[in-house]
């Protein structure tokens, strides 16, 4: 075992300057675990706060910046650059079978600049705050106290190195493959983190250009958005939403990327309808960009704009329940085992349905009008983006450990703790739902008293929620200071990842695999698949 | 088994419009509903009934079916090309208002909503609408983009600076009914409520001819403890001490105070009355000078009620 990516070579210096996927997406991991234990203590004191109506224990002002901090980071810091960026960069090359991304020195640019763009959202919070939500809705932000220049040049830098990654992953994925890997013998999370991949080349400009609008607006009062000096504010929701709207694809297809790899192995079976969830996924990057007006139903937009994108918003349920079907109908007859991957895959399946179905209440018109802006909202994002991407990170990063560090974890604990998230979850956001239906708007400081009982019962849900993730921490942690004991193959996996040593060596693989079979070849007498050439 | 989801669920059916909304809002927890329990008990039973029994356990390859594929694509198509429908035809309803409709200017600013009707009364946070009629508000915004919502009608409308947007309903339950603000406005956002008065033809005329003047017969102090509730002080200037958006009222009358640009002034009737009517004259040291101005929005009656309130808080 000598010689493996962590250990060689030695010394902080040659973490810093590595241009090794690995260690990248090493990297990027413990950042974006930062960025979630510092969005989830927020998330907390936003919990506490709303545990009576009135003043807990922070003025309206304070609550306004915890909530404001809780989104933008969660959003920006954490669950965009997660799963590509952390578990993409370290996984897709090896799946591939390739020694590295097409770019390594963009690679770590495209850290350094998520660093500095971190630093910049830091010193914005240090300096003065911001209130304006995550949305930056003008002429609200352009008016605000507060450092809202500072972290909209933060998200504008941030941008480029999701652009980066997108970029070097479309390029690894087009002229890396193993000898053998055609499009369809690609594992499917190389197909979902391409269908990211162009949702990020393509989107993010957008949000560049229109933050950069914002800060000369603030700078030069250069008349764009704000009606004060000339401009339309809804302008600014229309290019907002333009990149927002796809960047939740962003954010959910990686997800769906990992379940797609979980389900057949922790099944012992072939996917069902591979072709069908690979067009799937690019069949919703595209439709992403369609779709941006629904968040804009009650915003003053013309009624056939929002006919209109009330039926495009439709569109996307297809591909994603084609999806669901796929992964239920791969378990079926399968070899079934229930280890933390697994489960985490499972409460995916179950939440994210929950996600996508109540999206119905809020795709058609009548429906929405009511629920708009109001804690259903709120309660929906957070099914499909924590109780969809979360978990499904969660289940990649439990599938991977042991490949990215050679260590098992404790799978008693795993279990206790998955199942803490799952309840604590549903505790937390299902009462949202009915707050919302009921007429609770979303971004309150205080409420009306008949709100108080569900309020309660979501913020006891948080607090299940945070001790979940605390024994995970534990557990995480304890597994790092045992000994590298990994089998190559855990899980008995079929991708070539598992092909090569746990921590795999320096350039990934003793000997330059070539693929003969489909990614997926559970069912057949050998279980392994991709055969390794001498 | 329906109303009793609805009563759980949903607020009030304020309008005729509102069961429709209801309606279909019905229709899609029975589609959830089916849904969801269809992915929960598949997965359930498979997980079960496949359950792995040992490490040479074989699985069958199969790796796609048409026919299934078909089904479980365009099922789900119809389905949502029919809600989309739906929902589009029931927010026809709203989105167009009936020609003799009652016609209500709303302006909303940081926090406070105010409602001007066709005769030339003026309120603040308090709407006052006749029952069974058609009414038509025209929005528009001083500050930053507010939102109208009011969920027992089942509406809602930002109302956005420089633009007119608009916004109808036919109030169909007596009673009060609660306007809240859904888009984020700043510190007073979530205490930009007001009250929706639904009243009968009468009723409705009687007030509106008197202009709204409800604290005729009420001595001052306590007109002015209505007024401060109705009109909004209480969003920025609590009365017990506590540092809001605004300075609290406890204990100030007749003491000086220190402003920000260093100079000091007592708190006195002529005082209290300047900084309701022109706020941004005399703004107290430490606080932001962002509260509206109250022009033109008090009776002379209504400014004496809320000095001697001020002046009562000790």
């Amino acid at each position: 075992m000598t010689g493996n990516y962590l250990s060689s070579p030695r010394g902080l210096k040659s973490w810093l300057i590595t241009v090794d996927h690995k260690r990248i997406g090493l990297m990027y991991l413990f950042s974006v675990l930062f960025a979630f234990l510092l969005g989830g203590i927020f998330a907390m004191l936003i919990r506490i706060e709303l545990l009576k109506p009135g003043h807990n224990i922070m003025s309206a002002d304070t609550y306004n910046r915890v909530f404001t901090l809780h989104g933008a980071i969660m959003i920006f810091l954490f669950i965009i650059p997660s799963i590509p960026a952390s578990l993409g960069n370290f996984v897709l090359p090896l799946m591939l079978g390739a020694k590295d991304v097409a770019f390594p020195r963009l690679n770590l640019a495209s850290y350094y600049i998520y660093v500095a763009g971190a630093l910049f959202a830091i010193a914005a919070m240090v300096t003065g705050a911001v209130d304006t939500g995550w949305t930056f809705y003008t002429p609200y932000s352009t008016t605000t106290n507060g450092s809202v220049g500072l972290m909209t040049f933060a998200v504008f830098v941030l941008g480029f190195s999701s652009i980066f990654t997108g970029i070097n992953f479309i390029a690894t994925i087009h002229k890396l493959r193993a000898p053998g890997m055609g499009w369809f013998r690609m594992p499917l999370f190389a197909w979902g983190i391409y269908a990211t991949a162009i949702i990020q080349v393509l989107a993010t400009p957008v949000i560049g250009i229109t933050l950069l609008l914002i800060i000369m607006e603030r700078v030069f009062s250069v008349g764009i958005f704000n009606p004060q000096l000339g401009g339309d504010p809804i302008l600014f929701q229309h290019f907002f939403w333009f990149y927002s709207h796809p960047a939740v694809y962003i954010m959910i297809l990686p997800g769906m990327a990992i379940i797609s790899e979980v389900i057949p192995c922790f099944s012992r079976k072939t996917i069902f309808g591979y072709k069908a969830i690979a067009y799937s996924s690019i069949a919703i990057a595209g439709v992403s960009f369609l779709v941006w007006g629904h968040h804009m139903f009650v915003s003053g937009q013309s009624q056939l704009a929002n006919a209109i994108f009330s039926f495009l918003t439709f569109l996307v349920a297809i591909p994603s329940g084609v999806k669901v079907f796929n992964w239920i109908a791969t378990m079926y007859r399968g070899s079934i085992s229930l280890e933390a991957p697994m489960l985490y895959a499972i409460s995916f399946l179950l939440l994210f349905a929950i996600g996508g179905l109540t999206g119905l209440f809020l795709g058609a018109l009548a429906t929405d009008v009511h629920l708009h802006d109001t804690y259903f909202v709120v309660a929906h994002f957070h099914f499909v983006m924590m109780g969809g991407t979360v978990m499904a990170f969660l289940s990649g990063l439990h599938y991977w450990w042991p490949k990215m560090f050679g260590r098992m974890y404790s799978e008693k604990w795993a279990r206790v703790s998955a199942a803490l998230i799952f309840v604590g979850f549903n505790v937390t956001f299902l009462s949202q739902f009915v707050l919302g239906s009921r007429g609770m708007p979303r971004r309150y400081y205080s409420y009306l008293d008949q709100f108080q009982p569900l309020h309660v019962f979501s913020t006891v849900g948080s607090w299940v929620l945070g001790l979940g993730f605390l024994i995970m921490a534990v557990y995480l942690w304890a597994s790092l200071r045992r000994p590298m004991d990994a089998p190559a193959n855990p899980w008995g996996a079929t991708g070539l990842e598992w092909q090569t040593p746990s921590p795999p060596p320096e350039h990934n693989f003793e000997n330059a695999p070539s693929v003969t079979r489909g990614p997926y070849d559970y069912s057949s007498p050998e279980p392994t698949s991709a055969e390794v050439e001498a | 088994m329906n109303a009793w989801i609805r009563s759980v669920l949903m607020p009030v059916q304020g309008t005729a419009y509102a069961a429709r909304v209801d309606h279909l809002y019905l229709f899609l927890i029975y589609v959830s509903a089916f849904f969801f329990l269809l992915v929960a008990g598949l997965t359930g039973y498979f997980v079960i009934r496949y359950r792995r029994r040992g490490p040479s356990d074989r699985t069958p390859n199969l790796t796609h079916h048409q026919g299934l594929e078909a089904a479980w694509t365009l099922i789900p198509l119809a389905l949502v090309i029919f809600i989309f429908f739906w929902g589009f035809h029931s927010y026809m309803d709203i989105a167009v208002s009936p020609a003799d409709a009652l016609e209500i200017q709303v302006t909303a600013k940081k926090w406070v909503w105010q409602f001007e009707y066709p005769n030339g009364v003026r309120t603040v946070n308090e709407l006052h609408v006749p029952l069974g009629k058609p009414v038509k508000l025209v929005m528009t915004s001083e500050d930053v983009i507010h939102g109208f919502f009011v969920p027992s009608f089942r509406i809602k409308q930002d109302v956005v600076p420089n633009t007119y947007t608009q916004l109808w309903f036919e109030a169909t339950v007596p009673g009060v009914h609660q306007l809240e603000c859904t888009q984020y406005c700043g510190q007073g956002h979530s205490g930009m409520l007001a009250n929706i008065y639904v009243d009968d033809e009468k009723k409705y005329n009687e007030w509106l001819a008197t202009g709204g003047d409800a604290g005729k017969n009420m001595p001052l102090s306590q007109f002015g403890a209505m007024l401060y509730a109705s009109r909004g002080c209480r969003t920025c200037h609590s009365l017990d001490g506590t540092r809001g958006q605004g300075p609290s009222f406890k204990g100030i009358w007749g003491h000086p105070v220190k402003l920000s640009d260093g100079k000091s002034v007592m708190v006195d009737e002529n005082y209290v009355r300047e900084s309701i009517l022109l706020p941004q004259a005399k703004i107290v040291a430490s606080f932001e000078p962002i509260m509206p101005t109250f022009q033109g929005m008090l009776r002379e009656r209504e400014i004496q009620a809320l000095v001697e309130f001020v002046k009562a808080q000790k």
